[in-house]
């Protein structure tokens, strides 16, 4: 047994172009990282999702003034980097002293919170438009359904044309969710250990070039495999009355 | 605001950088992009897995990780073989080239998608019409499958390239001076983050609506022959 271990140590670390040992070995580095990146992608899915929510209704009903800048907003947001707007949060804002003195700073000034803001910023434009696009597709016949039985505009809007909606966004949604674990790699620019970061502190230590990101990499394609199993068992629940015998 | 105008020379020369680098990378974009696509409609079935592969696997890894892959393993890579084969000595690459070429890389996969989807739009009538008039294959491809092809194309084109430009601010971690780096730079030395970093986003803020602008006149030149039904 320790034979075989030592060999597979040394084919691994000599004739293998990988040293996966290696990698092995510091599983718990790339563990701490994957715990980080699938954080930042959850949390700020889902206070991306709460934001998103509001801006899409006041964007598919053309609320008065309020449409204007949700748009504004929007086109900002998906107009510019990610990475850009990180950093004028995490390094810009500390220029001024009355946010360095508010109380806002002890969270400002840890990148792992800027990175968390900044995420769910960027989602909830992104799922803002794509919700937006799926309550102006409800069926007319829907919205005159709800007004026959009487229901306020609240009501309708809760047991109705949002649920409606959200079944018809759900395609694109999953696109979403891959597009913003694809972006949580940014995070590791402001020394966040996600599995870029891990990636990047292993590639450092051991003063490698590749094992790191292709592992990084693996990693990404395990768990974009994963979202997409999920979106399809999804889609196929919920979507099951638009399913072709 | 005159830390501003002493630095506009150094920032100017960061927005260069990063419409060069923006133009070089959506043109190797294309290249590729109509090469994958090509693969994905022939009839070889090698052409069409190597092509799918390159779309799934560009569309799981995120594009940083992409780029720094190529940027240091690259490095790495070449160096090996140099030294291997005896062919070359040391060599450093070029951050813009490596820029170039993992954005191009990442982006050929997504205009594969489009160009692909834009052809099969294109009604088959037309090409079989083309054909009994006895056009030759060149002929055919300018004059019937080409603008065909690039008004399906556009809209996704232009969603590429949207997104392709903000992708570039990445390269200022591999260290290339471009308006993100740049802007940096001169935030750091001037104690002052927040402006330089706001006249970074806006640079790109502006980028980004001219050629939403640019791109949608291109779009109805295009579709100038198409009564739309709703």
């Amino acid at each position: 047994m320790e034979s075989l271990l030592e060999s597979i140590r040394v084919f691994s670390s000599e004739t293998s172009p990988l040293d996966f040992y290696l990698v092995l070995q510091n599983w718990s580095l790339f563990w701490k990282g994957l715990q980080n990146t699938l954080l930042l992608l959850v949390l700020s899915l889902i206070a991306g999702g709460l934001l998103a929510v509001p801006l899409a209704i006041i964007r598919a009903t053309r609320v008065p003034i309020l449409n204007p800048i949700a748009y504004g907003f929007i086109y900002f947001v998906r107009g510019t980097p990610l990475l850009v707007q990180l950093y004028v949060i995490y390094y810009g804002l500390s220029q001024f002293e009355a946010v360095r003195d508010s109380a806002a700073w002890v969270i400002l000034r840890e990148p792992w919170w800027c990175a968390l803001i900044a995420f769910s910023i960027g989602t909830a434009a992104y799922t803002a438009e794509i919700f937006r696009g799926a309550i102006e597709d409800t069926p007319r016949g829907e919205v005159e359904a709800t007004i026959a039985a009487g229901m306020s505009r609240v009501l309708a809007y809760r047991r109705i044309i949002l649920p409606s909606a959200f079944r018809r966004a759900l395609p694109a949604y999953g696109n979403e969710v891959i597009f913003n674990l694809h972006t949580t790699v940014i995070a590791s620019t402001v020394t966040v250990i996600d599995v870029l970061g891990a990636a990047r502190t292993f590639n450092n230590k051991y003063y490698l070039a590749y094992e790191g990101f292709i592992t990084a990499a693996l990693i990404f394609i395990a768990i974009v495999f994963v979202i997409t199993r999920v979106f399809n068992l999804m889609e196929r629940r919920m979507l099951r009355h638009l399913v072709r015998a | 605001m005159e830390n501003v105008m002493a630095y506009s020379p150094f920032l100017i020369r960061g927005v260069g950088v990063t419409v060069a680098l923006s133009l070089c990378s959506i043109l190797l974009a294309v290249a590729l992009g109509l090469l994958g696509a090509a693969a994905k409609l022939s009839g070889s079935g090698w052409a069409r897995r190597i092509a799918g592969l390159y779309t799934t696997i560009v569309r799981g890894v995120p594009d940083l990780v992409v780029m720094l892959l190529l940027y240091f393993g690259g490095q790495v890579l070449l160096n090996q073989i140099g030294a291997m084969t005896g062919w070359w000595k040391y060599i450093e690459l070029n951050q813009f080239i490596a820029g170039v070429i993992a954005i191009g890389f990442i982006f050929g996969a997504y205009m594969s998608e489009t160009f692909r989807g834009a052809y099969m739009s294109i009604p088959k009538g037309m090409i079989e019409a083309g054909i009994s008039v006895g056009m030759t294959r060149t002929t055919l491809f300018w004059r019937v499958i080409w603008p065909q092809l690039v008004r399906y194309a556009l809209p996704g084109f232009t969603n590429n390239w949207l997104t392709l430009m903000k992708t570039t601010a990445l390269v200022s971690v591999i260290g290339l001076e471009d308006i993100v780096y740049n802007g940096f730079a001169a935030g750091r030395a001037t104690r002052e983050p927040f402006t330089f970093m706001l006249i970074a986003l806006l640079v790109y803020l502006i980028l980004t609506i001219l050629s939403d602008t640019g791109l949608r006149a291109l779009e109805r030149r295009y579709t100038r022959g198409v009564v739309r039904g709703v």
